[in-house]
């Protein structure tokens, strides 16, 4: 990471929106670093979008402030924000052509045509539409589109760029390319992107920091593997990815372990470093395991860690993966267990009985 | 996001604020004064205000109202059914048979209705008449050794003529409600053993039926309040309420028994109206 | 199901638009016919009945006054209808079903109600009967016809687009020139054309609410007692006729392009 992410261009103070007697966001506070990819996560109606908006100037907060580039943005308007939006729809404006969509906001700048086209021409390369410029938006398909959206941010050289669902109107390959395309192009240009989305993967991927967002609250604000590794509670956890819970009591807690009884795992030393200080240890009722923590072992005398017995109820072959479905000895719901099929290595039948490995420092900690 | 509701409201609401103004006062404001006024009574050159019923007994209960009613409910009617059920065939065959240049034909449907109403009424006249087109054209062609009578001042005349006029009403609704329908529908329904006869009863007619009532709806209602059509080629079996509405504030200068005839027959036709949207929303099932 | 297979049903619509064309073919028969009586068989062509037209000043006056409300009606209703069609189209608030119903309410209302009504509140107000009182409830039964065409070219107009436009530096004023109006100008355009139409046609309305001053189709109903004036209101007739097409061929276009344009379907967009 650079270290021009250290310094706060977008500070998010308290902010409370309010839609009558409906609160989509309630007081939200973050930090967004210079140059950074950041990205709000969260399903539907989680108050991503509102939060956007409000940072775009679309929607005054009801409480709170947004400051952006250590300038306190409230009263001033969406179309004097040093912002720009590429819309879920992408708002490729029907009756213009593309570099007159490019050009649009220059336009209002009063520039030359000269200054303008150059601009225009400039960004349409960097986007790969240079042979485009005279197409109109009915002519464009949903990828051409959605780089011309992109382009009539970008041409303004705004401080920051939202990106509203720009993703989510494209088929699946395009929809992967572009993520690709869009991440490298914003390392490139170095520009400060916010990205509203559902798709978990999608975050992932593309993000130095993620937001996951649940009705109008953040609830954890880390790095992908932050919060892929250490989900502060069950909903992030399992919004992320997939998360086999299993119930836990504590037995001890000393500086370096917490000693915890597991349903069908048994009693275990768990190590504290990777747990926040903060957190109330003594209150941790469930664990969590990811599904590619657990391993079917090819034989009971591997020399893992630890081990548990259990039977495969059943399988889901994804190719590169297969997903079992196995009941471990002394546990009726049944845990998801990941492994990839690597060569010499044949998918376990359901009905067989297998001996399933996994190790202390794979597992989380959770209260109620 | 649907959420946006109290300054949506507020903005929504003062868009459609002059709009509305427009209406309350040159709509809502005239038809509550006609009401009012027909419980007044015409005293000459100068209006009773007394509050009386008197007007409404006159048009209940006199034979020449009460025949007037009943007529124009009847040939209304009549008009209506025959209106859409000849509208029906075209809709459908636009809908399903008809692949490029439906927007053509919906053109050349609505064009002669853009020709004076007047003249097309007054047209029809010199068709159906004694010495008219048809009637020529019948005798030339050896079919009929004098001219027809039946078709012209008479009710027959009337039908024709307003069948004509609301063509392109009665129409349009059908063929939207029908382009509406999805087509797997119908291909599930053969698929899972129906006929293309029992098929059309059960998916294509029910399903069609918002468009069959909107264009019932939108065909009766104005036919009540025609005057022309009748005056011109309906003869004396022809004349119906509005013709005498007509009279009333015209030449009879009784205005408030013009009013009583004007609600009574607005009341009336709202009644059927809501019995025939009633039915047509049960024959077609839970579709909107 | 034999009597709805194609073959039938093709043979039927053609019966079917000589039913609805028989009319409109017959008025330039006679238009063009050298007799006075409309009968067949024809006499002779003659071009003499739309020579006269050009002579006859109370047809003047009347075609006058004619343009003036329909020119007056069009702005008006299509203003009122822009609003309207906006509302609906964009934002949701309370009573919206009710208020809109109410303003379509004159499309299926009886045109002599309105007329009568309309007539009844003047004489009430003392308020003389004027081309004026005509525009008034021409702009009544007009503006449904408006809110129905806007209504496809605001659908069309995604909400976005104007955010973006606002996104992008551009002041409201500006966004409106920029954005809503080309937008929506194939819309208003066509919308004028059409309500113009409607009111140049009216005849019910214009019958009752107009004072001294007659409209075309009150000058046309008091020619149709002359048999000898036949002719030229066959005439008269055919020109209307001709220029309504045209006007409605215009706004079609207009429309159709808009609605391309947006990526509307234009063969449902308005009805």
């Amino acid at each position: 990471m650079k270290d021009t992410h250290t310094k706060p261009m977008i500070v998010i103070d308290q902010v409370v929106k309010k839609f009558g007697s409906f609160t989509a966001l309630h007081g939200i506070s973050a930090e967004i670093r210079e140059g950074e990819f950041f990205s709000l996560l969260g399903p539907s109606g989680c108050g991503k979008t509102t939060l956007l908006r409000v940072i775009a100037g679309f929607e005054p907060p009801t409480k709170g402030k947004v400051a952006i580039g250590g300038k306190d943005m409230s009263g001033i308007p969406a179309n004097s924000r040093p912002t720009n939006m590429v819309f879920q729809s992408y708002a490729i404006f029907p009756h213009l052509n593309v570099e007159e969509n490019v050009g649009y906001g220059l336009k209002t700048r009063k520039m030359s045509k000269a200054d303008i086209a150059r601009d225009v021409a400039e960004v349409l390369k960097l986007v790969d539409m240079e042979s485009y410029g005279k197409r109109k938006a009915h002519e464009l398909s949903g990828g051409q589109r959605q780089r011309v959206a992109l382009a009539r941010a970008l041409v303004m050289r705004p401080e920051v760029i939202l990106l509203d669902e720009p993703l989510s109107a494209l088929d699946k390959k395009l929809r992967d390319q572009m993520q690709v395309e869009l991440r490298s192009l914003q390392r490139s240009i170095g520009i400060t992107f916010i990205l509203v989305t559902h798709d978990q993967e999608e975050a992932l991927i593309m993000s130095d920091r993620i937001a996951v967002m649940f009705d109008g609250r953040i609830e954890q604000l880390d790095t992908p593997e932050g919060l892929y590794r250490r989900p502060v509670n069950r909903r992030v956890a399992s919004f992320i990815g997939v998360m086999n819970f299993l119930p836990a009591k504590v037995l001890g807690v000393t500086d370096q372990h917490v000693k915890l009884d597991i349903a069908a795992l048994g009693q275990i030393d768990v190590p504290r470093h990777d747990i926040d200080p903060a957190f109330d240890i003594e209150a941790v009722d469930t664990i969590g395991v990811r599904p590619e923590m657990f391993t079917l072992l090819a034989d009971a005398d591997d020399t893992a860690q630890m081990k548990v017995q259990g039977e495969v109820v059943d399988s889901e072959y994804y190719g590169d993966m297969t997903y079992y479905s196995v009941r471990l000895a002394g546990h009726d719901t049944p845990v998801t267990i990941s492994m990839r099929n690597t060569a010499g290595r044949s998918v376990v039948p359901p009905g067989s009985q297998v001996t399933v490995g996994w190790g202390a420092d794979s597992i989380v900690v959770f209260k109620e | 996001m649907a959420l946006r509701f109290d300054r949506e409201a507020g903005q929504g609401l003062r868009l459609i604020s002059l709009t509305l103004a427009y209406v309350l006062v040159m709509l809502a404001a005239p038809l509550l004064m006609v009401i009012t006024f027909s419980f007044w009574t015409q005293d000459y050159l100068t209006i009773d205000t007394t509050l009386t019923l008197n007007n409404y007994r006159e048009a209940w209960g006199t034979p020449i109202y009460q025949v007037l009613m009943w007529r124009s409910l009847k040939i209304s009617l009549i008009v209506t059914v025959v209106t859409v059920l000849l509208a029906f065939p075209i809709a459908y065959y636009l809908s399903f048979h008809v692949t490029r240049r439906k927007a053509l034909w919906l053109f050349l449907i609505t064009v002669p209705f853009w020709t004076s109403y007047l003249l097309r009424v007054f047209l029809w006249k010199v068709i159906l008449g004694y010495n008219g087109v048809l009637n020529s054209a019948l005798l030339g062609l050896g079919f009929i050794d004098a001219p027809l009578t039946f078709i012209l001042y008479n009710l027959n005349a009337v039908v024709i003529t307003l069948a004509h006029a609301w063509a392109p009403f009665a129409i349009l609704p059908i063929f939207v409600a029908l382009e509406k329908i999805d087509r797997s529908l119908l291909e599930a329904a053969t698929d899972l053993g129906d006929s293309p006869l029992r098929r059309f009863f059960r998916i294509t007619l029910p399903l069609a039926m918002p468009g069959i009532v909107a264009a019932t709806l939108i065909v009766l209602i104005p036919t009540v309040g025609d005057f022309i059509t009748p005056r011109l080629v309906g003869g004396t079996d022809g004349l119906m309420i509005s013709n005498m509405i007509q009279i009333q504030f015209g030449k009879a200068n009784n205005a408030p028994l013009g009013a009583a005839l004007a609600v009574s027959s607005m009341v009336v036709i709202g009644l059927i109206s809501v019995g025939i949207f009633l039915v047509g929303k049960k024959l077609g099932g839970r579709v909107r | 199901m034999k009597w709805l297979s194609s073959k039938w049903l093709a043979v039927y619509a053609v019966v079917y638009m000589i039913f609805l064309y028989a009319p409109v073919i017959l008025l330039p028969l006679f238009a063009f016919n050298t007799s006075t009586i409309i009968a067949f068989p024809l006499s002779g062509f003659t071009t003499e009945w739309f020579v006269g037209l050009w002579y006859t000043d109370t047809l003047h006056i009347a075609l006058g006054n004619s343009m003036f409300v329909g020119v007056t009606t069009a702005l008006l209703s299509t203003l009122l209808g822009a609003f309207a069609a906006r509302a609906s189209a964009r934002f949701a608030f309370p009573g919206k079903t009710g208020i809109v119903g109410l303003i379509m309410l004159p499309l299926v209302l009886p045109e002599i109600i309105i007329a009568v009504a309309l007539l009844v509140m003047l004489n009430q107000l003392g308020m003389p009967l004027s081309l004026w009182t005509v525009v008034g409830g021409h702009v009544l039964i007009c503006t449904p016809f408006a809110i129905a065409i806007l209504s496809s070219s605001y659908r069309g107009l995604d909400r976005e687009l104007e955010e973006a436009s606002f996104d992008l530096g551009e002041s409201r004023w500006g966004t409106f020139r920029r954005v809503t109006l080309p937008l929506v100008l194939p819309g208003v355009i066509s919308s004028l054309l059409i309500t113009f139409t409607i009111s140049l046609d009216e005849f019910i309305i214009a019958f009752f609410l107009t004072g001294t001053d007659v409209t075309l189709p009150v000058y046309i109903w008091s020619q149709l007692r002359f048999p000898a004036k036949l002719p030229s209101v066959m005439a008269l007739g055919t020109i209307l006729l001709l220029v309504s097409v045209v006007l409605l061929i215009i706004a079609e276009a207009l429309r159709r392009r808009s609605a391309a344009r947006q990526g509307v379907d234009t063969t449902l967009a308005g009805l």
